[in-house]
């Protein structure tokens, strides 16, 4: 634990939200230009946010309360462990936690579109899991260490002995950050089947808190998909922020693309495409070793 | 000093006498009290609190003395060789008598297979002879841990629980003194066979084993617990023939009688042997193709599933396997137990999914857990077997208490469906906190069976073992579905519902307090547990130090991540954080009858809601996917057997 880790997990808490909140921003802007809006301000998230914080709080019970705030406590954990270069397998056990604390909250309610939006988001979770823990291992691979601090000073961007990985990665950031076709647990548009899902009876100062969670979640998850294209030079920033938003404008464009898909259909595919790409790709590197 | 030290040792080795022949003086005495009365829980509870302290000396003695090389041979065995002769003789008979009574005369076939050629060897004096029989070395007395704690505490749970048992199925004939004598017995072979090395005493105290469990199996004695237990004693019954085979053929053949003079580089042939044990070992662990006798098990009363999950029968296998894993690292046997092991890790998480009985999921999960423990010892690597032990560590633990608490649940409500369980933490709030900590001791991050389960991934990521890798990955998901919707459930808050009158009589809650206890502490002993524990077992086995599995920066995370799962509650209930908040109904897209379980509908009738887990039995459920997954594994299991032990003969 040396000043510039501190540097960089105070510097993480502190702008995450920010840039979390921008990306979200950007994110709503596209979509609406994408199906021919005008869409809301770039800030319009923390004007939500901001509303959300000052209005009266009502719970479904007093402990409701208490999974959200240890949702948000271990997404920015999670993200702090990331950014401050700890263990990439750990990050995201930490990360699983944080994601099973904001589902019980969901089924703590005992609302019947909470626990609807609760048992999808778990499956939800059963499909990426695979893939956050193969990428975990890919970088291991790659670069002989499973700590971020040594990924980052590598001599080539993982992404060139690892792209299957990253393929997959992409591919089940989808189901991660639910956009359609895999929002299945919560969607953007009340009046839905499942109304907001997960969400549903959260509301007030509680909501504002998995959004902003959510933010640091974004934030952590470009982060990843950077460590495919830093090296030791520090030019590849750069290339991993280019990196960062063509994947961000993929998402945003495939969520307008597609409709949401049956649950079956999206383990499935996902399973399919894990092991398609990630599993191919591990094989090969085993028999290069 | 020399003459200080030989006491100690002669000390220990009257008290491992006294560990494997007091538990059989303790089911003689037990036997006597048909029925529950406070006398005969008094002698359960001091009985086995003795037990439970001479193991913990015994484990302790020999784990500070720093050099367990002087009590890896203890000399001479005093246990005679006819005792045992004559134990196994009484065993086939029994076998071979229950078989006649209940008509399944399969099982006659399989006892006198794998017990009369063992015998003509013993009586023929072909055995080898001379060598010692008893060792205690670091693994022994991990696994002293293992049973003395745990398998002691789920015997002073069952004196408690027989009597509640009886309350409420008024049905069934209580028989239960025989039952916890059968718990001490096999608690007695448990001691018996973690000391020997003499791999007929090994074979002595598995068989006896095997018995016991039918015999726990079948207590209720209706059709379903008779089939039941006689398909645990025919699949057990096989693996000791297994075993038996590589007995006679390390005797007759290599010369070898002891479990310790497998060693890598030995012999070529030694390979038949440790195949054939490996194969025994994958009966008892309960790994596919064998896995439908422990899922069979659960008719019995759950203290006898507590102990057979969790502390005695399935450890035996993986104990096997994880002593022979160097002689099996890089072998064909080692990858085809990994790969057995693996797929059983995988396809038993997704059966878990679709099973909505409580003591169902739970035996799913141990096959599954089984499974990693089994594929960790195959890899035959130092990593492997450290995650191996750390994994029967913990599982020993989370899954003991599990069982007691589903148990107990049982006995409060009538149903132990996990659907039942909606709301349990309002309704059995004490009982539902120790099953949160359980469950979360089981898969969630920073305790102990997740530790082990990342060791287990770095060390088949380190082997290049791919398929493992992709086998663990993709188990973890289902693991973690299958787990955190059980959680969901117990966590479920219904409004005006009331709590239930929690019956749990003081003496479940002396096994339940300390073993909620423990999962807690390894949280944070795990680092000392893998430096005096386990890396001394690395040593015996291999003669190597390896680094820190887990260390450094990660464990003080670790630590961080433990605190905080303990702090926030605690916080957030001095700061009542949410207390002054508006409370409200639960949304149901229309207008709450009252509560948040009824609504009014477009016809303006008050209608009942329930929200139910999800199964997904029509995609892999137990009809479907357990018959082509007990196929695949056999083919495996076939395959080892015929071209290991085929190609060497």
């Amino acid at each position: 634990m040396n000043i510039y880790m501190i540097a960089r997990i105070l510097l993480y808490i502190l702008l995450a939200p920010f840039v979390g909140g921008l990306l979200s921003g950007i994110d709503r802007v596209f979509s609406a230009r994408m199906q021919g809006r005008q869409g809301p301000p770039l800030f319009q998230p923390f004007y939500d946010v901001s509303k959300l914080l000052s209005k009266q709080t009502t719970v479904v019970n007093s402990i409701q309360i208490l999974f959200v705030t240890s949702y948000l406590i271990f997404t920015i954990f999670t993200g702090a462990l990331f950014f401050a270069g700890g263990d990439m397998l750990l990050v995201f056990f930490a990360l699983s936690m944080s994601e099973v604390v904001m589902v019980l909250a969901a089924f703590s309610t005992n609302g019947p579109y909470s626990i609807m939006g609760a048992q999808r988001e778990l499956l939800q979770m059963m499909c990426y899991e695979p893939m956050t823990l193969l990428v975990a291992i890919g970088f291991y691979y790659a670069n002989g260490s499973f700590m971020v601090n040594e990924l980052a000073k590598a001599d080539v961007p993982a992404i060139a002995q690892i792209p299957g990985f990253f393929i997959g990665f992409v591919f089940v950031l989808l189901i991660k950050l639910r956009k359609s076709p895999f929002d299945l647990s919560t969607s953007h548009h009340m009046h839905q089947e499942m109304v907001k899902g997960l969400t549903t009876d959260l509301s007030g100062g509680n909501l504002a808190l998995v959004e902003i969670a959510e933010w640091y979640d974004v934030v952590l998850m470009m982060g990843i998909v950077g460590m495919f294209f830093v090296t030791s030079a520090p030019i590849s920033i750069l290339g991993a922020v280019i990196a960062c938003a063509v994947v961000f404008f993929l998402e945003t464009l495939i969520d307008n693309l597609f409709p949401r898909v049956k649950y079956m259909t999206m383990l499935k595919v996902t399973w399919s495409v894990i092991l398609i790409f990630a599993g191919t790709n591990l094989l090969i590197l085993n028999v290069l070793k | 000093m020399y003459v200080k030290g030989a006491n100690t040792l002669a000390n220990l080795l009257n008290l491992v006498y006294f560990l494997i022949l007091f538990p059989f003086c303790m089911a003689i005495i037990i036997s006597i009290f048909k029925h529950a009365s406070l006398f005969r829980s008094l002698i359960i509870m001091l009985g086995g609190l003795t037990i439970m302290g001479v193991a913990i000396y015994v484990a302790v003695n020999v784990l500070m003395s720093g050099d367990t090389s002087k009590f890896v041979y203890l000399e001479h065995a005093e246990i005679p060789e006819k005792v045992i002769l004559v134990g196994e003789v009484f065993l086939m008979g029994l076998v071979c008598f229950l078989s006649i009574k209940y008509k399944k005369y399969y099982a006659i076939i399989f006892s006198l297979v794998g017990t009369l050629p063992v015998l003509w060897m013993d009586l023929t004096h072909q055995a080898v002879e001379g060598n010692t029989c008893l060792r205690i070395d670091t693994f022994a007395a991990v696994m002293y841990l293992i049973v003395g704690f745990v398998g002691i505490l789920i015997c002073i749970y069952a004196s408690g629980y027989m009597k509640d048992y009886h309350h409420h199925h008024t049905d069934v004939e209580d028989r239960s003194g025989y039952f916890l004598a059968l718990m001490f017995v096999f608690l007695g072979a448990m001691f018996g066979l973690i000391s020997s090395d003499n791999l007929g005493f090994i074979y002595f105290f598995w068989e006896i084993t095997s018995v016991c469990s039918f015999l726990m199996i079948g207590y209720t004695r209706t059709e379903e617990a008779v089939n039941n237990s006689f398909r645990a004693l025919w699949m057990n019954l096989l693996g000791g023939c297994g075993f038996a085979a590589g007995l006679m053929y390390c005797n007759l053949c290599l010369g070898i009688s002891n479990l310790s003079q497998i060693t890598p580089g030995t012999s070529a042939q030694l390979i038949i042997p440790v195949t054939l044990f490996a194969f025994a070992a994958l009966t008892k662990s309960a790994q596919f193709p064998f896995s439908r006798w422990l899922l069979g098990a659960m008719v019995a009363p759950t203290p006898s599933s507590a102990l057979l999950h969790s502390a005695t029968m399935v450890k035996i296998g993986v104990y096997m396997l994880i002593r022979i894993a160097p002689v099996m690292y890089g072998t064909l046997t080692g990858i085809m137990i990994t790969v057995i092991g693996g797929f059983t890790f995988f396809a038993a998480s997704l059966l878990a999914i679709t099973v909505s009985d409580g003591k169902k999921v739970l035996a799913y999960s141990t096959i599954s857990n089984l499974g990693l423990i089994t594929a960790c010892a195959g890899t035959g690597t130092t990593e492997g077997v450290w995650a191996a032990v750390m994994l029967v560590l913990f599982h020993a633990v989370s899954k003991s208490l599990l069982f007691q608490t589903v148990g107990d649940i049982e006995n409060c409500m009538g149903s132990r469906d996990i659907e039942d369980m909606h709301g349990l933490i309002i309704k059995l709030p004490r009982l539902a906190f120790i099953m949160i900590i359980g469950i979360c001791g089981m898969f969630m991050a920073p305790f102990g069976m997740l530790v082990s389960k990342w060791a287990a991934l770095k060390s088949f990521v380190d082997s290049g073992s791919v398929w493992l890798v992709l086998f663990l990955v993709f188990g973890s998901g289902s693991t973690l579905f299958y787990w955190a919707k059980w959680l969901g459930k117990i966590c479920a808050v219904i409004h005006q519902s009331f709590e239930l009158e929690d019956i749990t009589p003081r003496s479940e809650m002396v096994s339940i307090f300390p073993l909620t206890t423990m999962i807690v502490v390894m949280c944070f002993a795990f680092p000392w547990m893998s430096g005096n524990m386990i890396q001394p077992i690395l040593d015996e086995a291999y003669h190597t130090n390896i680094p820190d599995v887990i260390g450094g920066s990660d464990v003080i995370i670790m630590m961080i991540m433990v605190a905080m799962v303990f702090i926030i509650p605690i916080g957030s209930r001095i700061m009542s954080i949410g207390k002054n908040s508006k409370m409200t109904m639960s949304y149901v897209a229309g207008v709450n009858a009252g509560d948040d379980r009824h609504y009014i509908d477009s016809f303006g009738k008050e209608r009942a809601l329930y929200m139910s887990n999800w199964y997904m039995d029509e995609v892999f459920g137990e009809k479907k996917f357990l018959k082509p997954c007990i196929y695949i594994a056999a083919v495996l299991v076939a395959v080892m057997l015929i071209v290991v032990v085929g190609g060497a003969i």
